[in-house]
């Protein structure tokens, strides 16, 4: 399955994948409405190191997701290679966040616990961060 | 000092009902512009950094900012402009010669715009590229002046050994250390795809970069840094550089500051020392001693690979070529004044040289009327801007062109002109770490190869819109070129009519 | 191959899993003695308070039985192993035969004697959809709760109560909320902010009588309250086990592959004790991803193939009214704090080794690469603590680590 992995000798740590991908899970069409003074709401973070190294990090879609294995309402689940997060379900217990190796689920603005479902979920076909990419620091490929 | 008489040359102009303060102007400004006030919770800027790189407007997702020219003015005056007075101010602050990046922004002519390209209508009809052969390749070097045949009766056609280019263009010298690692490499992987030659510079040849040996022109300048026989070896075509369009008959300078890491390596010199060019080759005083070393790099290489020497477009510069035709260079590399620099005087730059049409034409005009046309090929550089210019060029007697800025410019230059800041916001003119990242080869070369399979397209259409399938026929065909808005002594040295003539 | 299951929660599920990973296809029975199949037990407290539908509460649609070749027995109990036969005995006195058997029986509530007890019409406890329901039915917004319990499962009873009901107080011998799982510091924290929600406190004492509707407390305080709800502690659910002749301590002692000391029997979830990583002791750990994974671990053995668990470790993540505590591992070792008004984190290290940690506030932010850290025993000299202690980030790790974690396939 393509995953979004991370060439991290080419990230620049401008944190442009944050914004793109808070605008494209905003159900806005604008970015200015997406984000201008509101607080970020991305599923993918950029962790800056002093030393210059910059890197993003998102859901790793896992193949042995220890967030499902933790999640205590079911809403956590397998659809194909991909996991998903069940709306419907969650009751925001912070299990998966307790889980996760990666750090890579966070609380949405909807009170529900979000994460990257690589832009599936909002109609694209290339997730907004990697085609926003400036330097190709992630990319969306076969690995 | 207690004034401050240098006042901001541009105006960041930031729409706030567009900005979003994600702040990525303020991480990819290298100059410090742009700063996230919590206090006011706004982007603010510090104006008087911006060097109208871009590099933020470039990056701003929401397309808040732009950078206009400051209408700030002085007193009007046509003799005393702004930017005289300026510099005026700069040198009684810091004693110092006014350094400057990159081709003259003077406005003087520019020939390949007062040059018009000829098409066929009805007679010797104009050829479709798309539907028939059409040749861009060439071969550089000493062509024989006949045909040598070996015992059985064939054809010798190596001679001398030749650079085979798949399009008349190559990426001119810029060295590692002027740009970065990461521009070098989207050079030398453009090249191989391309199936051109990029050129080291002065700085040696890093060694990563040998594996793009075949694709490489490994250049020996007054310095001599990074020279060494596997240097040599490791190249397509070696150059001598005699002399540089943007800054002629002075030698170069970087500083120990960019002396580091692999860059002190690859040039031989020790970290923090100055790199410093003189200004002659001191072993070069005639054409005698030029041949000298054009020998000694032959000799060096088992006369397997040609040797360029490339001179600066001056005053004399077809004399000169003509000698530099019998030192036994297979090549001719002219450099015209417009051609870039990382760094140079910023007097110089702007006024010593001449323009490289018109030293690309008597260079030609000499070197046939001498009969030695065909000993040496010449290869023109010095501010080729597009496919045109190529074609204009070749038609006034070139092999081939160097190309340096417009590859810079694809690899996202803005021509900011501040190469000597070593600040280089788009990870080219700059050896700071987190800048060069900026600069990802495997999306820098995909822009050369586009950009040079953009304009042999180009080329083609031009070529067979005059009939002609090859540039074998363009060159030096300058029956394709009409003159307009010049004097009937630059038509002259250029060897061309008048338009409606 | 007869595989079969007894109990129907994370554990069962997890063995499901580990089956169906390996072999597709063979019959699964799943035992139960509550009246629904899987479902989110501690989900219970989040369709009281209205977070959670109760539709939603299934883990699993019926249809994943049917498709998966599960036959679901519910409402019945096991009364009996007979491991030499490999058979069951069910209390209506049906016997179900297996290959391979899971026991899965989880835990009940534990209630000590305390006198006067009998006299309680409405008490409660709360683990099971049925235990909701009952309570659901017996409280309104007149009525006064009292919670015997201040773990896990009385707060969570009390957060999931608090707006239907007129008073909440909790009792608990313990001086302090969530004794097992919190320190001193973070339980004061939880407490606080528990009261100012309306919820009462009594604690380092007990109910020594209950009256009908009274408890008198050895400080001799008397509550009045309507609904009693009893959630003192629970117990491994191993009797069935332990008559079957199955080695247990105070759960069915397994190894890292899910086995019991009886062949072709194993046993996952709250019912058994495993080596602990950070203690290297035998302990039960009723957590739900460790239900989960040693019944997935169970499932694949018994399938068949090889797995081994062996990190098992503590980990809660315990919310009351949107503010959150994140747990791990064990608290020995020396201890670190870090806080400041809006966040508390407390680690525990020995021997270069995080053995477990407590975060609150903002501190439970991307928690499980602290998790990661007790449970992959990374050796903290391996990587830049300094920084990781501070903020969780894979940035403290080495880049050839990074790699590994986000430049390929995990």
């Amino acid at each position: 399955m393509k995953r979004v992995y991370v060439n991290e000798e080419w990230c620049l740590g401008c944190h442009l994948c944050e914004y793109n991908c808070a605008f494209a899970n905003s159900n806005e069409d604008d970015m200015i409405l997406a984000c201008k003074d509101k607080s970020l709401d991305a599923r993918i973070t950029i962790e800056d190191r002093d030393d210059g190294v910059h890197f993003a990090v998102n859901c790793r879609e896992c193949k042995d997701p220890l967030c499902l294995k933790s999640c205590i309402a079911g809403a956590i689940f397998r659809d194909g290679d991909m996991i998903r997060i069940d709306k419907d379900r969650c009751v925001l217990c912070y299990s998966c966040i307790m889980a996760c190796p990666y750090g890579a689920l966070r609380p949405t603005k909807e009170k529900v616990m979000g994460k990257c479902e690589l832009c599936t979920d909002n109609g694209r076909k290339t997730p907004a961060c990697v085609e926003g990419c400036p330097n190709k620091a992630i990319v969306f490929e076969e690995r | 000092m207690a004034i401050n008489y240098i006042y901001p040359e541009y105006e960041v102009v930031r729409n706030y009902d567009r900005c979003i303060s994600c702040r990525v102007c303020e991480r990819q400004c290298a100059n410090l512009v742009h700063h996230y006030d919590t206090k006011r919770g706004k982007m603010i800027c510090d104006e008087s950094k911006c060097v109208a790189c871009h590099r933020c407007v470039a990056l701003c997702p929401t397309r808040a900012l732009k950078i206009v020219k400051s209408d700030h003015t002085f007193k009007e005056n046509a003799n005393w402009t702004g930017e005289k007075i300026t510099n005026i101010y700069r040198q009684a602050e810091s004693g110092g010669v006014l350094l400057a990046s990159m081709g003259t922004p003077k406005n003087y002519p520019v020939y390949w715009d007062k040059i018009l390209i000829n098409a066929s209508q009805v007679t010797n009809p104009s050829i479709d590229p798309l539907r028939e052969p059409m040749e861009t390749k060439v071969f550089l070097g000493h062509k024989n002046d006949k045909i040598v045949r070996d015992q059985y009766g064939r054809i010798k056609c190596d001679e001398t050994p030749q650079l085979e280019l798949q399009v008349p263009v190559m990426f001119s010298a810029m060295s590692y250390g002027s740009i970065s690692y990461n521009a070098h490499k989207s050079l030398a992987m453009a090249s191989k795809k391309l199936g051109i030659y990029y050129n080291t510079g002065e700085g040696g040849l890093h060694e990563d970069f040998y594996e793009y040996g075949p694709n490489t022109i490994v250049q020996i300048a007054s310095g001599r840094f990074g020279v060494h026989p596997d240097y040599l070896k490791a190249g397509a075509a070696l150059e001598i550089k005699m002399g540089q369009g943007a800054k002629p008959g002075i030698g170069g300078h970087l500083p120990g500051a960019k002396i580091v890491g692999d860059v002190s390596k690859t040039r031989m010199i020790p970290e923090g020392s100055d790199a410093i060019s003189p200004a002659p080759h001191h072993d070069i005083y005639s054409i005698e001693d030029l041949r000298q070393l054009v020998y000694t790099l032959k000799e060096a290489t088992n006369y397997t690979k040609p040797v360029i020497v490339k001179i600066a477009a001056v005053h004399n510069v077809s004399a000169i070529a003509s000698g530099v035709a019998r030192s036994g260079a297979d090549i001719i590399a002219i450099d015209g004044f417009r051609g870039g620099t990382g760094a140079a005087p910023a007097a110089i730059r702007d006024n010593v040289g001449i323009p490289i049409e018109l030293a690309l034409a008597s260079v030609d005009k000499r070197l046939r009327d001498e009969g030695i046309r065909n000993d040496v090929s010449l290869v023109v550089g010095g501010s080729i801007r597009s496919s045109a210019d190529i074609v204009k060029a070749i038609a006034l007697g070139a092999d081939a062109v160097y190309i340096a800025t417009s590859a810079l410019i694809a690899l996202g230059c803005h021509l900011c002109r501040s190469c000597h800041s070593g600040r280089c916001n788009w990870g080219i003119a700059t050896q700071r770490p987190d800048l060069v990242k900026r600069l990802n080869p495997e999306i820098g070369s995909e822009k050369l190869v586009n950009l040079i399979h953009a304009w042999q397209h180009e080329i083609k259409e031009m070529m067979g819109g005059m009939g002609i399938n090859s540039i074998e026929a363009l060159r030096g065909n300058r029956a394709m070129l009409r003159g307009i808005g010049l004097t009937r002594e630059e038509l002259d040295i250029l060897g061309i009519k008048h338009a409606g003539e | 191959m007869e595989y079969v299951i007894i109990g129907n929660s994370y554990a069962a599920l997890g063995c499901i899993n580990g089956i169906r990973s390996v072999d597709k296809t063979s019959h699964i029975t799943m035992i139960t003695k509550e009246h629904y199949p899987s479902y989110a037990r501690p989900v219970i407290s989040y369709v009281l308070c209205g977070k959670a539908k109760e539709e939603n509460i299934y883990l699993r649609p019926q249809e994943f039985y049917e498709e998966n070749n599960i036959t679901v027995l519910t409402d019945s109990e096991v009364v009996q192993i007979n491991p030499e036969a490999h058979l069951l005995k069910l209390s209506n006195g049906n016997d179900v035969s297996y290959d391979k058997l899971l026991i899965a029986t989880g835990s009940s509530p534990f209630i000590p004697p305390m006198k006067g007890l009998e006299n309680v019409k409405d008490k409660f406890s709360f683990m099971t959809l049925d235990d909701m329901k009952s309570v659901e039915k017996a409280v309104n917004k007149k009525k006064n709760v009292l919670i015997i319990g201040a773990g896990l499962i009385g707060l969570k009873a009390a957060e999931g109560l608090l707006e239907r009901v007129k008073s909440i107080t909790v009792v608990d011998l313990a001086p302090r909320v969530l004794p097992s799982i919190l320190d001193e510091e973070a339980s004061k924290i939880v407490q606080k902010e528990l009261e100012d929600k309306g919820i009462k406190f009594h604690l380092g004492c007990s109910a020594s009588e209950f009256k009908e509707n009274s408890a008198i407390l050895t400080t001799n305080e008397e509550i009045s309250f309507d609904v009693l709800i009893l959630a003192v502690g629970v117990r491994p659910n191993i009797k069935l086990a332990k008559d079957a002749g199955i080695e247990c301590g105070r759960g069915i002692i397994v190894d890292d592959m899910s086995r019991t000391s009886s062949p072709d029997i194993y046993a996952a979830g709250d019912v058994c004790e495993q080596k602990e990583l950070t203690l290297k002791e035998n302990r039960i750990i009723a957590i739900i991803p460790n239900a989960t994974l040693q019944g997935e671990t169970a499932g694949v053995n018994m399938a068949g193939e090889e797995k081994h668990f062996t990190n098992p470790v503590a980990m809660n993540a315990i919310g009351f009214f949107g503010s959150h505590i994140i747990t791990a591992g064990t608290y020995t070792g020396e201890a670190e704090v870090i806080s400041d008004e809006s966040f508390y984190k407390k680690f525990f290290i020995k021997d270069d080794k995080l053995k477990g940690f407590i975060l609150m506030g903002r501190a439970v932010d991307r928690a499980g690469i602290y998790t990661a850290v007790v449970r992959n025993e990374t050796s903290l000299s391996s990587i830049d603590w300094n920084t990781l202690k501070e903020k969780p980030s894979l940035a403290a790790f080495a880049l050839k680590e990074r790699k590994s974690m986000l430049a390929k396939e995990v």
